[in-house]
């Protein structure tokens, strides 16, 4: 029997599998798209909570906020401007099933190479991040490492990061919206 | 729309906790888990909820189009300006050492403007994604 207090990890990893599983199951099989919707915001609070137990917090705030929040509230918008019910699809299903079953197994066995979860000798933690983890508190006086990294020794990645959400808020203003010629069309 | 008295009285009550709360991930950023990018998407879904349960009109009163526009570009501009301050007072480009006595202080204050502006333009675009939805359909959901 599973001593459930020594391996609480194991066990909260496999039920919140489990369930984004299913969930993921039930969101293709939704023939209501408000269904679907809701359901993909079910499915990020999960993620949300896996992202926990891996011990991210700060991706698990953002995952939390931008997937159970924003994009159900944007996915909301479209399904009320199209319409709610979904097209079935005609056609043959049998390939594209088959085709998708082998893509995820081949994953499932190239995940079989990762290394082993927070072990120190893999490759992500055994170049400049031991580096990272011993100084950052001592040369930037910032107690949390994810900030310091993100915004002070790799302040440059960001500043590329915050360029490309500006551009994608440009490139939304300009397909979508009123200016100039379109400034009196809906 | 209908109006859901539950709903209106609810969301009344939690916005100013919600922003006050986007803001403490914010600033807290640093020392607990948070920082810019989160703190603008909670900012932006305290709007949002109010846009829901009022018009999307009224949301414009108090947050015009023009004014997220100039807060998208200025994200972007208080950012940039901290790498060029820093290139101004004899570091690199955006090395926040330049900015006080001791290194570690000029990266605290570096590190705190520069989630500022992180935090504007996320919070800028996600407003004006939502606009553009919202003035398409002729109202919101």
């Amino acid at each position: 029997m599973i001593d459930i207090l020594h391996n609480i990890n194991l066990v909260a990893n496999i039920l919140i599998l489990v369930f984004l599983l299913c969930i993921g199951v039930s969101v293709v099989r939704a023939r209501n798209l408000l269904v679907a919707s809701v359901l993909l915001g079910i499915f990020s609070i999960l993620m949300a909570t896996e992202y926990l137990v891996l011990a991210a917090p700060d991706v698990a705030i953002t995952e939390a906020s931008v997937g159970a929040g924003i994009s159900t509230v944007l996915l909301l918008l479209g399904i009320f401007l199209v319409g709610e019910k979904e097209k079935r699809v005609k056609g043959r299903k049998l390939l594209p099933f088959i085709m998708v079953v082998s893509i995820a197994a081949m994953l499932v066995y190239a995940s079989g190479g990762l290394p082993v979860f927070g072990s120190g000798s893999s490759p992500a933690q055994s170049g400049v991040a031991s580096y990272y983890t011993k100084n950052s508190v001592i040369e930037t006086g910032v107690p949390n490492v994810v900030t310091a990294v993100l915004a002070s020794y790799r302040g440059y990645d960001t500043f590329g990061e915050t360029l490309v959400i500006f551009t994608a808020g440009i490139a939304v203003l300009m397909l979508l919206g009123k200016f100039g010629k379109n400034k009196n069309k809906t | 729309m209908q109006e859901i008295v539950v709903l209106r009285v609810v969301v009344r009550l939690l916005l100013p906790f919600i922003l006050m709360y986007a803001l403490y991930i914010l600033f807290h950023g640093e020392v607990s888990p948070g920082g810019g990018f989160q703190a603008g998407v909670i900012f932006a879904a305290g709007f949002i909820a109010y846009s829901l349960v009022n018009d999307l009109a009224s949301l414009q009163k108090i947050l015009p189009h023009f004014v997220v526009r100039i807060i998208n570009a200025l994200g972007v501009l208080i950012y940039a300006g901290v790498g060029v301050t820093t290139m101004f007072m004899g570091g690199r480009f955006l090395g926040f050492s330049a900015f006080r006595v001791l290194p570690a202080d000029g990266q605290k204050l570096g590190i705190m403007l520069v989630e500022v502006g992180i935090g504007m333009v996320v919070f800028s675009v996600i407003m004006l994604v939502f606009y553009s939805f919202g003035e398409r359909s002729g109202d919101d959901s």
